[in-house]
């Protein structure tokens, strides 16, 4: 760090805030302390502290110095570009501000949220202390992660409209493929990121899941140079993507008593059935030894102490796989096609 | 120019703070910019609360104010356009000029509080929603057209099943009441009862779990709510114990222990999505893309259950004891096959 340079960059806002016409170069070096004299040089140094502003998201205005003459160029600051307008907060919106400001603590995005914070602060509003023990926001405790490397140059991509191209694997492929993508927009859904957006190599809507893209994101293209649909909702986008096709099969499943619990919840005599089956769950941490405790839906009778259950589903090959992992505790009555792929994972498994 | 490690080594024990995490001259002036508004818009600040709200040592600040109060232009006439004084501990900016005002916020800044907002809009079952829409109104005019690229991020909260869950944990933390839950355990394809006293409700990455003091496993253990099958909110104070520590969310939910069993395992191109779906220790380039993994768990009887579904995509390598129970699970399935 450098006080010198920080003193000639407040300065330097400092006199193009102060200024209502523009101000030629000379002008500002003669203005500003630190400039050198040489003329190369201050041009050098000048281009980079004008950088730099832009950088910062100081709105630095160029123009010409009078409407007849439009060789000499200016620069000045309009204050009403640069000043954070009028904000005032109720204490329930201060305090849900900084909960806002945890969310990203540790990803991508925490050093734009604590910018923001600051800035707020600076406009005179309070903003919670986490620990606080104010009622509204008390006890909760949110986060987002974005462990994917991909996600700070698509995130610029996505803001600065810009093509990016990536390797992506996409699943069950064992080689990546070269895509270049119209990216729209950044989705977290299940606790991953996808990126959709319009495919250029494909000239299609397509969603790409973040983690499996690999290597490097590069920009292909200027900004502004990706126009997105107006009527385009990559949320919309991404929940068509990711979501379970219609379940148009029905299974016939004898599951063991006490067991099965994973296939219960979607059985079609269960209550409170959510959208589709959760794909298989991240472990959980170890509880004290378990007793198995058999409440749900008892359909058995005294000969045949197994329940009978009947389960929709819409893929064969992903619900077999989610049958086989319940073992000896779930058999497949019906229909054959399933019975006989879950039977191949078992002699998979085996092999 | 003056080198920032030429400090006197004292000041880093002193202040407490992290070395080494030189501000860039950018960053300081971003500083300076909210420093003076900061203040301006304050009737009375002193020294030690505003190092505090900017995370800086009195020494750091008197810096930062002595650099703002040193600020001259020089033409037509010298002049400081800043004057301030710290006498007696208390900050006043006398002359502020034209940095009275704090800068606009930047689309990255505006991004990161609108996406958090809309967020927390969507998690079902929190109160404060009216607090969220007014706010999120505000920051949107405020940003102008700066606000407008965060519509092209959101994070989408999962609804666990049945509305009433989040409201019921809600209504029990600030009760400070006990819960009893039925919990689905997918590793062991269990349902559970249990009494848990809350401590916190996470959402993180979209989802939300409880976090809470389990009076059978007598530890810290996170539920997530879409595996809960049924809440109940007690007439029991709740009861954490002194030595029950929260997690620390930014480390991630998932920690490893030095009980935890190594395991080792090779899934095919079309298991690949297992190193996405659990946390790795790694992950490992192996012929025809597939994918040597290893990982470690408290508990092997959900890898048990892995190794069942990926069947012939999946290989377990180690430790041999699992491969063994495998088998076993696998022949005993397959014989329910062969009777029927």
């Amino acid at each position: 760090m450098s006080r010198r340079k920080t003193e000639r960059l407040l300065s330097l806002v400092v006199c193009l805030l102060s200024t209502r016409r523009y101000l030629t170069a000379e002008q500002i070096r003669q203005a500003v302390a630190g400039y050198p004299e040489q003329p190369e040089a201050f041009k050098r140094m000048f281009e980079r502290d004008k950088e730099e502003l832009r950088e910062l998201g100081i709105p630095l205005q160029t123009g010409s110095l009078s409407p007849t003459d439009g060789e000499d160029i200016g620069y000045r600051v309009e204050r009403q570009a640069y000043e954070l307008p009028e904000l005032r907060l109720e204490p329930d919106e201060a305090a849900v501000l900084g909960l806002a400001a945890r969310v990203w603590r540790s990803a991508e995005l925490a050093g734009a949220a604590a910018g923001a914070l600051l800035k707020l602060r600076a406009a005179g509003i309070d903003t919670d202390e986490p620990g606080a023990d104010t009622d509204v926001r008390h006890g909760i405790e949110p986060r987002v992660a974005t462990t994917e490397p991909a996600f700070g140059p698509l995130w610029q991509a996505v803001r600065d409209r810009r093509p990016v191209t990536f390797a992506y694997r996409a699943a069950g492929r064992s080689e990546p493929q070269t895509r270049e993508l119209e990216p729209w927009g950044v989705v977290n859904r299940h606790g991953r990121w996808y990126v959709a957006g319009r495919d250029r190599g494909r000239d299609a809507v397509r969603v790409f899941r973040l983690s499996r893209i690999e290597g490097d994101v590069r920009f292909s293209g200027p900004p502004g140079s990706v126009t997105v649909p107006p009527d385009a909702d990559v949320r919309e986008v991404v929940r068509t993507w990711d979501s379970a096709p219609a379940q148009e099969h029905t299974a016939v499943l004898r599951i063991r008593p006490g067991a099965g619990y994973g296939l219960r919840r979607y059985a079609t005599a269960a209550p409170d059935r959510p959208d589709a089956p959760d794909r298989p769950d991240a472990p959980d941490r170890p509880d004290a030894p378990d007793v198995p405790d058999v409440p749900g839906v008892a359909d058995s009778s005294p000969i045949d102490p197994w329940d009978t259950l009947t389960v929709p589903y819409s893929d064969t090959g992903w619900f077999a796989d989610h049958v086989a992992s319940f073992g000896a505790d779930v058999v497949v009555a019906d229909p054959p096609d399933l019975r006989d792929a879950v039977i191949r994972r078992l002699k998979g498994a085996l092999a | 120019m003056r080198p920032r490690d030429k400090a006197p080594a004292t000041a880093g024990a002193a202040t407490g703070r992290a070395r080494g995490q030189a501000a860039t001259s950018a960053e300081r002036l971003q500083r300076l910019l909210a420093l003076v508004p900061y203040v301006v818009s304050r009737k009375a600040v002193g020294l030690a609360d505003t190092a505090a709200a900017f995370g800086l040592s009195e020494r750091e600040l008197v810096d930062d104010l002595n650099l703002l109060w040193c600020v001259e232009l020089r033409d037509p006439d010298p002049y400081c356009p800043i004057d301030l004084s710290y006498e007696g501990g208390e900050i006043v900016v006398s002359q502020a000029e034209s940095i009275g005002r704090p800068l606009r916020l930047a689309v990255d800044e505006a991004s990161a509080l609108l996406v958090a907002l809309r967020m927390l809009a969507d998690v079902p079952g929190l109160e404060d929603r009216s607090a969220l829409s007014r706010l999120i109104a505000k920051l949107e005019t405020a940003a102008g057209a700066a606000a407008a690229p965060s519509a092209q991020v959101a994070v989408q909260v999962d609804k666990p099943t049945g509305d009433a869950t989040i409201a019921r944990i809600r209504e029990a933390l600030a009760r400070k009441r006990r819960v009893h839950l039925s919990y689905y355990v997918p590793g062991r394809d269990e349902a559970t009862e249990r009494d848990v006293d809350p401590m916190r409700l996470l959402v993180v990455d979209g989802r939300a779990y409880l976090e809470g003091w389990c009076r059978r496993a007598e530890g810290v253990r996170l539920f997530r709510l879409d595996r809960t099958l049924g809440i109940d909110v007690l007439d029991v104070p709740a009861s954490v114990p002194d030595e029950a520590q929260p997690v620390d969310v930014d480390q991630g939910l998932f920690r490893p222990s030095a009980e935890d069993v190594h395991v080792t395992l090779e899934v095919s191109a079309a298991g690949r999505w297992v190193a996405e779906y659990y946390p790795c220790e790694s992950a490992e380039e192996l012929p025809d893309g597939w994918l040597r993994i290893r990982l470690r768990t408290p508990d092997t009887r959900w890898v048990r259950r892995l190794a069942l579904r990926l069947g012939e995509d999946g290989r377990i390598i180690a430790p041999e004891e699992l491969r063994a129970h495998i088998r076993d699970d696998a022949t005993a399935a397959l014989s329910a096959y062969a009777n029927g």
